[in-house]
C-alpha cells in the first residue's frame, strides 16, 4: 500500500513540475521506468534510449525483463512492475530496487508489449550498459551485440573498453565491434581502411554482410579496399562451405545410420521385411516424451539427464514390443516375405493409430537438454551441439552392436542361426529363442534411435513413416546382412545428398539420390558390401 | 464401440465408424451436418481438432434449441488423409446420409478432389483453412484466408515496420505454397524489390533435415540488407525447421520468419523460448482479448475436458462458417441447398476478434488480419492488425492470368470466374 502511495505521489509530482530539482536518483529512474508503461509500441525505442542514457546499472535487469516480456504496468496507477505468474495471480517486484510489491490478479495488469524492433533496442542498450561489467561473459555478449547493431555514438565507449580489456575473446569481439562501428562513423578514411582490414581478417558471413552494405555507401577511395576484402573473405568461404557440406552430410548420415541400424538387424541379418520398424523409432521418441513429462512435473532439476534416463527405457519398451510382435506374428511367417511385409505393415498402422488415440494426433514437445542446445563456431563452420551428439551417439551404438555380434556368445549364436538355421539347431542352439531375441534387439535399437531423433524431428504418430523408406534404402544400398555396409551406406548417402542439395534443391536432390541408387542397384544388386560364400544362397 | 474402433487401426476405424453412423439414427426430426476431416493418417494432426470443434459447436447449438425447431446431428466420417477417399466420403455424406451441409477438408488437394462431388450432387461445403485463392465455386464457402487476407498484409508489415529488403520465400512443394509464392513474388516486384533480392526455396513434405536450408538463409541474409523469411512450410516439417533455426541461432531480431501455416497447435510441440519474436499472420489468435473469445476458449476447454488445449485460426473459421450457415438457414426457412446458397450472401455474424464477418458474393468472407509474434509460452501476441476488415480476394490482382477475373454468385451474374476485360463468364479455372 505504501509503495502504491509513493509511486502515485511521484507520478503526481512529476505531472506538476516535470523536473523538481533534488529528486533522488532512484525516483528519477522509477519515473523513467514507469514511462515505459504508458508508451505506445512505436515510442518504446526512445524511452529505452532514455533509460540507457541514465547509465545506471540498475537499468540492466529492467531492460532484460522488458526484452523477455516480463514487465507489466498496473492498470490502477500505471506503475511498472516485474511480474511472474504464480497460480493464477502475479507476484509483483519493483524493477528498480527489487522490493516485493505484493500479488495481484491477472486482470489488474497490462503487459508491456514488445516486438522485434523493441528487442533490438533493448539489445543495443544492454550492450552499452554491460560493456564495463565485471563479468567477462556479459562483456562478451555486450561486444557481440554492439557488433550486430552498431551505433556510431558508441565508438568512444568501445575505445575506452578496449584500452582496459584483458580477456582475449572479449578483445577480439570488441575489435570487430569497433571495426563495424567505425565503418558507419565519420572517422577518417585511414581509420576505416584499418577497420576493413580487421574485418577481412576476422572473416565470416557477418563481416561479409557488413562490408557489402558498406560498399554501396563508401567513398570512392575506399571501394577498392572493400572489394579486395570481400574477395578475400569469399575465397575463404568457398573452402568453409565445402567443409560445412561435409559436416551436414555426416550429420544427415548419422541420422540415417541411427534409423537404419535397427533395420540392419531385423532386415539385414534376419531377412524380415519389417515395415513396423519406423514405428519402433516413434515409440522410442514417445518414451522420451513420457520421461521428460514426468521429469518436468516432478523432478525438474533432472531435465539434463532426461535423455540418459530415456535411452535404456526406450530400449526396453521397444525391445519388449518387438519381442511380442515376433512371438505373436512374425514367427509364423518365416520364409514368407510377402506375408511378413503385409503383416508388419498392418502392425505399423495399428501402432500409429494406437499412439494417436492415447497421446492425441498433435505433436508432443520434447525439449533439448542444455548440453544439446545451441551451436559453436569452429573456424568458419557452425556446429550445432545436438547434431554433434547425434553423430557421437550413432557411432557409439554402431560400435556396441558390432561388439555384441562379433565378440559375445549371444552374437555368435545370432550369426550361426541366420547363416545356417538347421546346422545351428543341430548344434543345440535354441533357434526360436535366438530369433526372438534378435528381433527384440533390432527393435530396441530402433527405440534408442527414436530417443535421438526426438531431438531434431517432431514427435508425432507419423514420425516413423518419414524414416522407413530411408532406412530400407540405406540397408539395401550398403549390402543386406553387413553392418559395415550400413555404416558406409548411411554416410555416403548423407554426404551425397548434402552436396547435391545446394545445387539441385531439396526436392530434386532427393530424387537424384534415388535415381543414383536405382542405377547402382542395377550394377551391384547386393549393395556395396555383398556377403559372399555359401551362406548367401542358404 | 468408439474406443474399440480406435485401437483396431485406421482401416477398421473407417469401416466401423461409417457403418455405425450410417442409418443408425435415421430419424427425420433432425438436421444432419457432415464433418469431413481426417482422423487418421498424416493430416489427422491438424484435422482432428477441427472435428472436435465442429462437434462442440453443434452440441452448443443443440443446447440453445437446435435449428428450425429441429435438433442438429453430426455425421462424422474419416477420409484418412487420402485424397480420393475424400471424394468418396463426401459422396457418401451427401447421397447416403443426406446431410444439409458439410464442414471439412484441410489441404487444397482434398478440396479440389471433393469439388466435383458437391457440384454434381448440389450440396454445400464450408472450407476453413487459408488457401492460395484462384478459385470460387458455387457450392463452396471459403471461410479461411485468401492470400490478400494473410500473405500480402504480412509482407506489408515486414516492409513497413522492419524495413525488410531481402526476402526468402520458403515453402513445402505443393500447390498452396507455390501459388502463394507466385503471388508474393509478383507483389514484391511490383513494390520495387529486385529479383536478386528474392530467394525461393521448396522442400518435400515432411522434410526433416533443414541444416543446409537454414545455413543458406543465413548466407542470403548476410548481404548487408535486412532479410526476412516468409514461410509457407506445411505443418509437420515446421518443428524440425524451427528447431534448426533455434540451434543455429537465427534470432527474430536479425532474420524474422513469418509463417502462414504455424498456429498455436503447431507450436504445442515446440520449446518456443528460442523462437520468441518470430511471426505468424492469421485472422485470429488464441490470445485475442475479447469477451467472445474468452467464452469460446472456456467452452472449448470444458468440452475437451483438457485445460491445455489451444484454439487456432481454422477453428475460428469453422465458428464463423457454422454460425453463418445457421443464420442463412433461418433466413431461408429451409435447409434446401439453392435457398441456402442465396441466403448465405450478405449474412453477417460476429467473429472472435471483436468484429463482424460478412459473406461476400464471391463466397469469401471479410476478416481482420493480425500479425503476431511467438511468445515463450507458445502463444502469439498481436503486434499489428489491419485497421478494418479485409475482403477475401479470390482471383489475385498480382497474377497476369487472374487479374481480370472476379466472382459474383448473385442472381444475374452467378459466375465464379467472370472476366471483366472480355465481359464473359469463364476464364482460367472453371
Amino acid at each position: 500500500m505504501y509503495r502504491i502511495l509513493q509511486t502515485l505521489l511521484i507520478t503526481l509530482c512529476l505531472l506538476v513540475s516535470a523536473h523538481v530539482t533534488g529528486l533522488r536518483a532512484a525516483d528519477d529512474l522509477s519515473a523513467l521506468v514507469n514511462a515505459l508503461g504508458t508508451a505506445k509500441l512505436s515510442e518504446l525505442d526512445d524511452r529505452i534510449e532514455a533509460l540507457a542514457k541514465s547509465g545506471d546499472p540498475r537499468v540492466i535487469p529492467v531492460l532484460e525483463a522488458l526484452g523477455e516480456g516480463n514487465l507489466y504496468a498496473r492498470k490502477t496507477d500505471g506503475s511498472v512492475y516485474l511480474a511472474t505468474e504464480k497460480g493464477g495471480s502475479f507476484v509483483l517486484v519493483d524493477p528498480v530496487d527489487g522490493a516485493q510489491a505484493g500479488e495481484v490478479p491477472k486482470g489488474e495488469l497490462q503487459k508491456i508489449k514488445v516486438n522485434n524492433s523493441v528487442r533490438r533496442a533493448v539489445r543495443s542498450a544492454l550492450g552499452g550498459l554491460t560493456l564495463f561489467s565485471t563479468d567477462a561473459g556479459a562483456r562478451l555478449k555486450a561486444a557481440q551485440s554492439m557488433r550486430q547493431t552498431p551505433n556510431a555514438d558508441a565508438l568512444e565507449a568501445i575505445d575506452k573498453a578496449l584500452a582496459t580489456e584483458k580477456d582475449g575473446a572479449v578483445r577480439k569481439s570488441l575489435d570487430e565491434a569497433r571495426a563495424v562501428t567505425l565503418l558507419i562513423s565519420d572517422r577518417s578514411d585511414d581509420d576505416k581502411r584499418a577497420a576493413i582490414k580487421t574485418l577481412a581478417e576476422s572473416g565470416g558471413r557477418e563481416a561479409l554482410g557488413v562490408l557489402t552494405s558498406a560498399l554501396s555507401s563508401a567513398d570512392a577511395s575506399l571501394k577498392p579496399d572493400i572489394e579486395a576484402a570481400l574477395q578475400r573473405i569469399e575465397q575463404a568461404q568457398v573452402f568453409w562451405n565445402a567443409g560445412q557440406n561435409v559436416w551436414y552430410g555426416l550429420s544427415l548420415g548419422s541420422v540415417l545410420l541411427l534409423a537404419a541400424i535397427g533395420l540392419a538387424i531385423t532386415f539385414g541379418v534376419m531377412g524380415i521385411i519389417n515395415m513396423a520398424h519406423g514405428e519402433m523409432v516413434m515409440l522410442g521418441a514417445y518414451t522420451t516424451f513420457l520421461v521428460q513429462d514426468v521429469i518436468r512435473t516432478s523432478y525438474p532439476e533432472l531435465f539434463d539427464w532426461s535423455l540418459t534416463i530415456a535411452l535404456p527405457l526406450a530400449f526396453l519398451v521397444t525391445g519388449i514390443i518387438g519381442l511380442a510382435i515376433e512371438r505373436s506374428v512374425i514367427r509364423f511367417l518365416y520364409g514368407r516375405p510377402l506375408e511378413t511385409l503385409l503383416a508388419t505393415w498392418g502392425i505399423s498402422l495399428i501402432l500409429q493409430q494406437a499412439v494417436r488415440s492415447i497421446f492425441g494426433p498433435t505433436n508432443r514437445e520434447v525439449g533439448n537438454p542444455s548440453w544439446m542446445a545451441g551451436a559453436f563456431e569452429l573456424g568458419g563452420l557452425t556446429i550445432t551441439w545436438n547434431r554433434l551428439w547425434i553423430i557421437v551417439f550413432a557411432l557409439a551404438v554402431f560400435a556396441a552392436l558390432l561388439f555384441l555380434l562379433k565378440r559375445t556368445s549371444m552374437g555368435l549364436r545370432m550369426r550361426a542361426v541366420t547363416q545356417n538355421r538347421r546346422m545351428a539347431s543341430s548344434m543345440g542352439i535354441r533357434t526360436p529363442l535366438v530369433d526372438a531375441l534378435t528381433f527384440a534387439l533390432g527393435s530396441g535399437i530402433a527405440g534408442m534411435a527414436g530417443v535421438a531423433l526426438s531431438q531434431i524431428d517432431n514427435v508425432s504418430p507419423n514420425l516413423g513413416q518419414g524414416y522407413i523408406i530411408d532406412s530400407f534404402m540405406v540397408v539395401v544400398f550398403g549390402g543386406v546382412g553387413n553392418l559395415w555396409g550400413t555404416l558406409v551406406g548411411a554416410f555416403s548417402l548423407g554426404i551425397l545428398n548434402k552436396f547435391l542439395e545446394p545445387y539441385a534443391g531439396a526436392v530434386l536432390g532427393k530424387i537424384l539420390v534415388l535415381v543414383l541408387i536405382i542405377l547402382f542397384i542395377q550394377k551391384k544388386p547386393r549393395g556395396l558390401f555383398a556377403l559372399k560364400g555359401r551362406a548367401v544362397e542358404a | 464401440m468408439n474406443i474399440k474402433a480406435r485401437v483396431t487401426g485406421a482401416f477398421l476405424a473407417t469401416i466401423l465408424s461409417t457403418t455405425a453412423f450410417n442409418g443408425a439414427f435415421a430419424a427425420d426430426d433432425t438436421i444432419k451436418v457432415g464433418i469431413l476431416h481426417s482422423l487418421s493418417g498424416t493430416m489427422a494432426i491438424s484435422e482432428t481438432t477441427l472435428k472436435d470443434a465442429m462437434l462442440m459447436l453443434i452440441d452448443e447449438q443443440n443446447k440453445k434449441g437446435g435449428l428450425l425447431g429441429k435438433k442438429l446431428e453430426a455425421v462424422v466420417v474419416d477420409p484418412a488423409s487420402d485424397w480420393p477417399l475424400f471424394a468418396e466420403k463426401a459422396r457418401e455424406l451427401v447421397s447416403v446420409d443426406k446431410v444439409s451441409a458439410v464442414f471439412g477438408c484441410w489441404t487444397s488437394v482434398s478440396r479440389k478432389s471433393v469439388l466435383p462431388v458437391f457440384e454434381e450432387l448440389n450440396s454445400i461445403l464450408f472450407y476453413p483453412v487459408q488457401y492460395e485463392g484462384e478459385e470460387s465455386q458455387r457450392n463452396v464457402f471459403y471461410t479461411g484466408a485468401a492470400p490478400n487476407q494473410q500473405a500480402v498484409p504480412a509482407v506489408d508489415y515486414l516492409m513497413e515496420n522492419e524495413s525488410v529488403e531481402r526476402w526468402v520465400l520458403a515453402g513445402t512443394d505443393y500447390v498452396y505454397p507455390r501459388t502463394t509464392n507466385k503471388i508474393l513474388e509478383a507483389y514484391l516486384i511490383s513494390k520495387g524489390v529486385k529479383p536478386e533480392d528474392i530467394m525461393i526455396n521448396y522442400t518435400p513434405f515432411g522434410h526433416s533435415d533443414w541444416q543446409t536450408i537454414v545455413s543458406d538463409i543465413k548466407k542470403f541474409g548476410s548481404a548487408g540488407k535486412k532479410t526476412a523469411v516468409v514461410s509457407t512450410i506445411n505443418g509437420d516439417a515446421n518443428v524440425p525447421f524451427y528447431k534448426e533455426l533455434a540451434n543455429q541461432g537465427v534470432k527474430a531480431e536479425d532474420i524474422p520468419v513469418v509463417a502462414f501455416s504455424v498456429g498455436e497447435e503447431e507450436l504445442a510441440g515446440l520449446d518456443t523460448k528460442p523462437l520468441v519474436g518470430h511471426l505468424a499472420a492469421w485472422n485470429y489468435f488464441q490470445s485475442v482479448d475479447t469477451p467472445a473469445n474468452a467464452e469460446f476458449i472456456k467452452t472449448w476447454k470444458a468440452y475437451t475436458k483438457n485445460d491445455k488445449r489451444v484454439t487456432n485460426d481454422p477453428m475460428e473459421a469453422h465458428y464463423i462458417g457454422f454460425n453463418m450457415w445457421l443464420k442463412a438457414v433461418e433466413k431461408a426457412g429451409t435447409t434446401d441447398t439453392d435457398a441456402v446458397l442465396d441466403a448465405m450472401i450478405g449474412v453477417s455474424v460476429p467473429n472472435l476478434s471483436g468484429g463482424y464477418s460478412t459473406m461476400m458474393p464471391n463466397h469469401h468472407i471479410t476478416k481482420p488480419v493480425l500479425i503476431g509474434e511467438i511468445q515463450s509460452d507458445g502463444q502469439f501476441e498481436t503486434v499489428w492488425e489491419t485497421p478494418g476488415l479485409v475482403v477475401g480476394d479470390e482471383w489475385s490482382d498480382y497474377l497476369p492470368d487472374s487479374k481480370d477475373l472476379i466472382a459474383d454468385w448473385r442472381a444475374p451474374m452467378s459466375c465464379g470466374n467472370f472476366n471483366v476485360a472480355t465481359g464473359k463468364c469463364g476464364g482460367k479455372g472453371s
